[in-house]
Formats: structure tokens, C-alpha cells, sequence
């Protein structure tokens, strides 16, 4: 069994980073002597110290506000959400403020947002959502999603070394589930590269966090039925390499699009609309997006595997696609 | 029945001890006021000439607590000015030129037109623009104090708010952060009466704004705001106070909002009573009779001053109105830090 967690992954390359930079600092509600709240920042505060590792008073805008200060006064802050669902309470400071001051300024903001997204926990309402959406929609922030530890490594260290505000979605759901052998040595996933994870020549699948190892599987499912899906993973949303996902849905002439995100005015109908302006010619069947329902988080589990995409689910829909 | 041209009484600063300022300080102080009323009334005139782009939120009669307060940040310090804080802009030596042409949405703006009005930053001058939503301001000027000590420097960082912006979360939020953090943070609250058309009664019930520091376990002050001398030494003791790592201090400056919330309003809900009082509490008017006074200025002084400022305010007009409006596919530009300039504070 590979190594490194996804959760570990991240925590290595936070950890690295501090190690190499002293600019790097860390500030969230109970990230110093607790370790924060699914422990990824256990053990920083022994070695970087409290003003490094810095635990602040319960307000998630000031949080963000202040990270905004630290960067643009030559630290590279990394600032937690305790759950990605609290971001709200930041919405103006990363929305109107972060994302403006290089276009306004000219300052540069190189500052990291954690946030632990996604349901399959049963968080409920406020402890599972997957709010990229809102900031997808946002100029001046860029937005990163793994789906594997060795991203979540690599992409942790590639936002930290962007001069950009970065948002981090790290998908809780796959904090302990999803495991890499993670070569030594010092590497960062540069931001704004997809992976096709699968090759594969009859629909293409694209997803980002959770929904890649959902569409992974379902290839599986749908190799057995004689169906070869190509399985992109996004990985950053923005800057979004859209020219891998063409090239694929140009070789395919079918995709499935799928996000843990709801789905009305999702990023997943942005590509959508990607696709259908750079390369209709190439469709063979409409574009079909398989995301969250358009409902608050539910908190029974029945009601949140309804709520959520499945590898089923996009099966479903692959197949779908691929029969028409 | 006074004649419409005969003068208001003024009331004058008193002869209080506001320490050990220096005269060159002092003609700081003047100058600079002198140069914020004499813009706002060049912009005020921009604007009915259609030359200004957007609203004009004036700071006339904010002059002493604007320029009181910036005057006595040092160098490495770091300015986060609001809307109305053209004084504070100017204390902190933004060029006039810069001004003009961000009012006329020019190329030549720090901005490049990308923004208007004064929210203007100048990464070589530590200022850092605002943004409109009042309140965002705080929290991140608690960061760039915090960097500097990580960094290990002294960075006091001063920001503002009217009256109604005290009644935002961030105010609690950043003064609460500020004070567990033991930061060098100056919130300047510039209580000018009125939130655009509401009354302090109806945005705050304690009697002083300065009290609430208290709650904060930090440094809280009133003074009057449109006596410039007061405002310096009240905010130079908060200064002092920051290096000497004794934290944050709330400042509030009792002013009034002589004109409406922007040019375009008419203020109709402010009571005429109201305004005649502030009349003779002038901040422009205080600070040169106080220099007369103490020999500080002769009346020979005031006059050079005078044809010395209008012909910077006649250069800096003359630059912004030659400048270009800017090309209209720049919108597309400068989103990302990769696109350049990428600049920090210092």
C-alpha cells in the first residue's frame, strides 16, 4: 500500500515549504498548539514557533484580512479555513479585496487559502460544501483541487510559491482515503496544468477532487461494458487548462462533466460553454454534467449519497453519452 | 444683519500643550491643509466642468484630522487611507500630478484608470488604497503590522473610518485582533456626524466612540479633529505608543462633514444650526491663525503660500488633464501578478 495520505501529503509540503522560506507563515483558528482541526499543521508549532504558527481569534474575514496584510508586506502567508464552508464569512476580503490589488495597484498578493471542502462526511449543511464555484466566477484568484496526495503536495507547495491569492481546496473526503508513494526531494506541481489520468478514446470524463477518483472508477466499470474512457483531472480551476480538456473531447467527440460543486451556474457549465464555443464540431452527443444537487448539503446519509455524484452516477451519464 | 461677505468668527486652537512639535512639523501641518482644501475645491470645480469621472467624495473641512494624523507616521510605517482621506495622501507626499489624473481616469494614474477617485495606493510610498467596502481595511492593515514584526521591524500601520463604519464586524474584529496581537494599529475614526445621510444616534448609542477601546483592552482617544495640532499629538502619542510595543490605539477625531456625501448630494438632511457651529471650527482657517498667532507664519508667509500652492494645483491639473485616457483593451490587463508590476510594501 503507497505511503503518504493526502492529508499527510499536504502537511509535508506545508511543513516544506516553512523549512525553505521563512516568508511562510501559518494563521487559522487552532492551527498552532491543537494542530488544527484534522491536525495538518500537528507538530508546526514545535518547530516554527507561535508567531509562525499562528492561532487567531475566531473571524474568518480578519483571517483572510490579515493574510492580505502579511502578504503584501513580503510574507507568504498560508491561512486556514477551520471548513471550507466558513469562507463565506471571508467572501469581501478574497472577492474585493485580494483579487483586486494587483489589477488596482499592482500589488502582488502571494497568499494561500486552506480549505477543507466536500461532503461524504456527513458534515451536514455547513461542514460540506465545495464553495469554489463562488470564486470561480471571481477575477484575481487563482484556484487549485487536488485529487491525489501527490498533488495535494505538489500543488500546496506550487499555490505557495504563486504570487497570487490561491484558494486550496483540499477534499476531506479524501484526506485519509487516497494514498501516493511521494518520491523524495523537493518538487511543486506548477498551477494551471489538467492530467488526463486515463487515456482512453470513446467519452471523456473531466472532474477535479473528488470526482477524478469517482470518474476513475466508473472507467473501470465502463471498460467491462466495452466503453474506453479518457479521464481528465483538472486540478487547477483557475487558470483552467481548457486546451487539454479540448484535445480530449476533440479526440472522444463526447464528455461528462463533473464536479462535487453544485450544478446550476457551476464551473462544470463553464466548460460546458468552453466546449460548445472552441469545438461543437467534434460533438457527437450534448455535453452532460453530473454534479451536486442544488440543495443545502443534506445530512443523513441516505440523503447525502443522493445529494453527491457517484462513480455510478457517472457511469450513468457515460453511458449516456456514448450511446446516443 | 451680517453681510455675506464678512467673515465667521473662527474659534480658535487652544493654547494647549500639544509637546514638542517643531516648526518645521508645524508648516507641515499647514502646508498640507492648506493644499488638501485647495484641491478639494480644485476638484469640486473639475467636477461641475465634467472633467472628473465618476462621484467626487470630498474631504473638505476632514483637513486636519487627515494630514494631522498621516503626518505622524514615519517612512516605513504604512498608510491605509479612505475615500475621504485626500489630506492623508498628500501628508504622505502622493504626487498631486497622480491625483488629478486618477479623478480624470488618465493613463498616467498609479491605477492606469483602473480605478478611480481616491483609491490610490503607491507601493514606494507604503500607501495601500481602499476598497469601497468600509471596514476591509482593518484587518489587513493588522497583517502588514504583524508581517513586520515577523519580518523584525516596527511597521505601525494607520487606517480610517467615518462614524458609520464603526458599526461594521471588522471594526470589532480588527481592533480585537490588533489588541491580542499586541500590533502597532491606529484606527483613525474621523466622526464626521453623518453615514452618508444617517445620524450618529442613530448608528451608535456609547457617548464617545474612543470608549469602545476599552472593551479591547487598548488605548482609546478622543480629540478635535479640526484642530491640526491636537490631532498630531494625539496621534504621534499613539505612535509612540505602537513602537513602544504597548499595541493598538482607536483614535477618534470629532469633525463634521461640511459638504454632502458625495458632490451630487445636498445634504438637505443635515440641520443648517449644525454646520454654521462647525463653520467656526474651520480646520483651515484654525491652523493659520494659530501660526500667526505664535509667529509660526507672518501674514507676508500666507499669502506666498498661497500663490505657491494654486501654481502646484495649476501644474498637477495641467499634467492630468494632458494625460492620455487610457487604451481600452487594458481592461484585459493586469489581473495576475505574472502580468507585472507585482510590487510590495517596504
Amino acid at each position: 500500500m503507497p505511503t503518504t495520505t493526502y492529508i499527510d501529503a499536504i502537511s509535508e509540503g506545508l511543513r516544506e515549504e516553512m523549512r525553505r522560506d521563512s516568508t511562510v507563515v501559518c494563521l487559522g483558528e487552532d492551527i498552532g498548539v491543537y494542530g488544527g482541526a484534522f491536525k495538518v499543521t500537528d507538530g508546526f508549532i514545535e518547530e516554527f514557533g507561535a508567531a509562525r504558527v499562528l492561532d487567531t481569534p475566531l473571524a474568518e474575514s480578519s483571517i483572510v484580512g490579515m493574510a492580505i496584510g502579511m502578504a503584501l508586506r513580503g510574507l507568504r502567508p498560508v491561512a486556514e479555513m477551520q471548513f471550507a464552508d466558513f469562507i463565506s464569512m471571508a467572501f469581501n476580503q478574497l472577492v474585493n479585496n485580494a483579487g483586486t490589488l494587483h489589477y488596482r495597484f499592482g500589488f502582488k498578493v502571494p497568499m494561500v487559502v486552506r480549505c477543507p471542502s466536500g461532503g461524504g462526511i456527513h458534515g451536514g449543511p455547513f461542514h460540506s460544501t465545495n464553495p469554489e464555484g463562488f470564486f470561480f466566477h471571481s477575477p484575481g484568484l487563482k484556484i487549485v483541487a487536488p485529487s491525489t496526495a501527490y498533488d495535494a503536495k505538489g500543488l500546496i507547495k506550487g499555490a505557495i510559491r504563486d504570487d497570487n491569492p490561491v484558494l486550496f481546496m483540499e477534499h476531506k473526503f479524501l484526506y485519509r482515503r487516497v494514498r501516493d508513494d511521494i518520491p523524495e526531494g523537493d518538487f511543486a506541481v506548477p498551477l494551471g496544468q489538467a492530467l488526463v489520468r486515463r487515456p482512453g478514446k470513446d467519452v471523456t470524463l473531466v472532474g477535479y477532487g473528488s470526482t477524478t477518483g469517482m470518474s476513475l472508477e466508473a472507467a473501470k466499470i465502463l471498460a467491462e461494458e466495452g466503453i474506453d474512457a479518457e479521464v481528465v483531472d483538472l486540478r487547477t480551476l483557475v487558470p483552467m487548462d481548457l486546451e487539454t480538456v479540448i484535445a480530449s473531447v476533440k479526440k472522444t467527440n463526447r464528455v461528462v462533466i463533473t464536479h462535487e460543486d453544485r450544478r446550476r451556474g457551476g464551473i462544470g457549465a463553464e466548460i460546458s460553454a468552453e466546449i460548445s464555443e472552441n469545438a461543437v464540431d467534434y460533438l457527437d452527443a450534448p455535453v452532460v454534467r453530473v454534479a451536486a444537487l442544488d440543495t443545502p448539503v443534506p445530512f443523513s446519509p441516505p440523503l447525502e449519497e443522493y445529494f453527491l455524484p457517484s462513480a455510478a452516477k457517472i457511469a450513468t451519464a457515460a453511458r449516456r453519452v456514448a450511446r446516443y | 444683519m451680517a453681510s455675506t461677505t464678512e467673515k465667521p468668527p473662527i474659534l480658535d486652537i487652544p493654547d494647549e500643550d500639544y509637546g514638542d512639535i517643531s516648526t518645521a512639523t508645524m508648516l507641515d501641518l499647514y502646508y498640507y491643509i492648506r493644499l488638501a482644501r485647495e484641491m478639494e475645491l480644485r476638484l469640486i470645480n473639475l467636477f461641475k466642468q465634467n472633467k472628473v469621472v465618476g462621484g467626487l467624495y470630498p474631504g473638505y473641512a476632514h483637513e486636519a484630522t487627515t494630514v494631522g494624523t498621516a503626518l505622524a507616521l514615519g517612512d516605513d510605517d504604512v498608510l491605509l487611507p479612505l475615500h475621504r482621506d485626500l489630506g492623508a495622501q498628500l501628508a504622505r507626499r502622493q504626487p498631486l500630478k497622480y491625483i488629478f489624473a486618477q479623478y480624470m481616469g488618465k493613463v498616467d494614474s498609479p491605477t492606469r484608470g483602473k480605478d478611480g477617485n481616491v483609491h490610490l495606493a503607491n507601493p514606494e510610498l507604503n500607501i495601500v488604497g481602499c476598497i469601497s467596502h468600509i471596514g476591509a481595511m482593518f484587518p489587513v492593515a493588522v497583517g502588514i503590522s504583524y508581517a513586520g514584526r515577523l519580518l523584525g521591524k516596527t511597521v505601525v500601520t494607520m487606517t480610517y473610518t467615518g462614524d458609520g463604519g464603526t458599526s461594521i464586524g471588522e471594526f470589532h474584529e480588527a481592533l480585537n485582533f490588533a489588541a491580542v496581537l499586541n500590533v502597532p494599529f491606529i484606527l483613525v475614526v474621523e466622526n464626521n456626524q453623518f453615514a452618508y445621510s444617517t445620524p450618529t444616534n442613530q448608528q451608535y448609542k456609547v457617548k464617545r466612540i474612543a470608549d469602545r477601546a476599552a472593551a479591547y483592552g487598548i488605548a482609546g482617544e478622543q480629540v478635535d479633529g479640526n484642530n491640526a495640532m491636537a490631532v498630531y499629538a494625539a496621534t504621534r502619542r499613539a505612535v509612540e505608543r505602537g513602537r513602544r510595543g504597548e499595541g493598538p490605539t482607536l483614535l477618534e477625531c470629532m469633525t463634521m462633514r461640511m459638504m454632502g456625501h458625495s458632490v451630487h448630494d445636498p445634504a438637505g438632511y443635515v440641520p443648517r444650526e449644525l454646520l454654521e457651529e462647525w463653520k467656526a471650527k474651520d480646520p483651515v482657517a484654525r491652523i493659520e491663525r494659530y501660526l500667526l498667532r505664535k509667529r509660526v507664519l507672518t501674514p507676508a508667509d500666507v499669502k506666498d503660500w498661497t500663490a505657491r500652492l494654486q501654481r502646484e494645483v495649476d501644474e498637477a491639473v495641467e499634467f492630468a488633464e494632458n494625460s492620455p485616457l487610457p487604451q481600452a483593451e487594458d481592461a484585459a490587463r493586469g489581473v495576475w501578478a505574472e502580468e507585472g508590476p507585482a510590487k510590495s510594501l517596504h
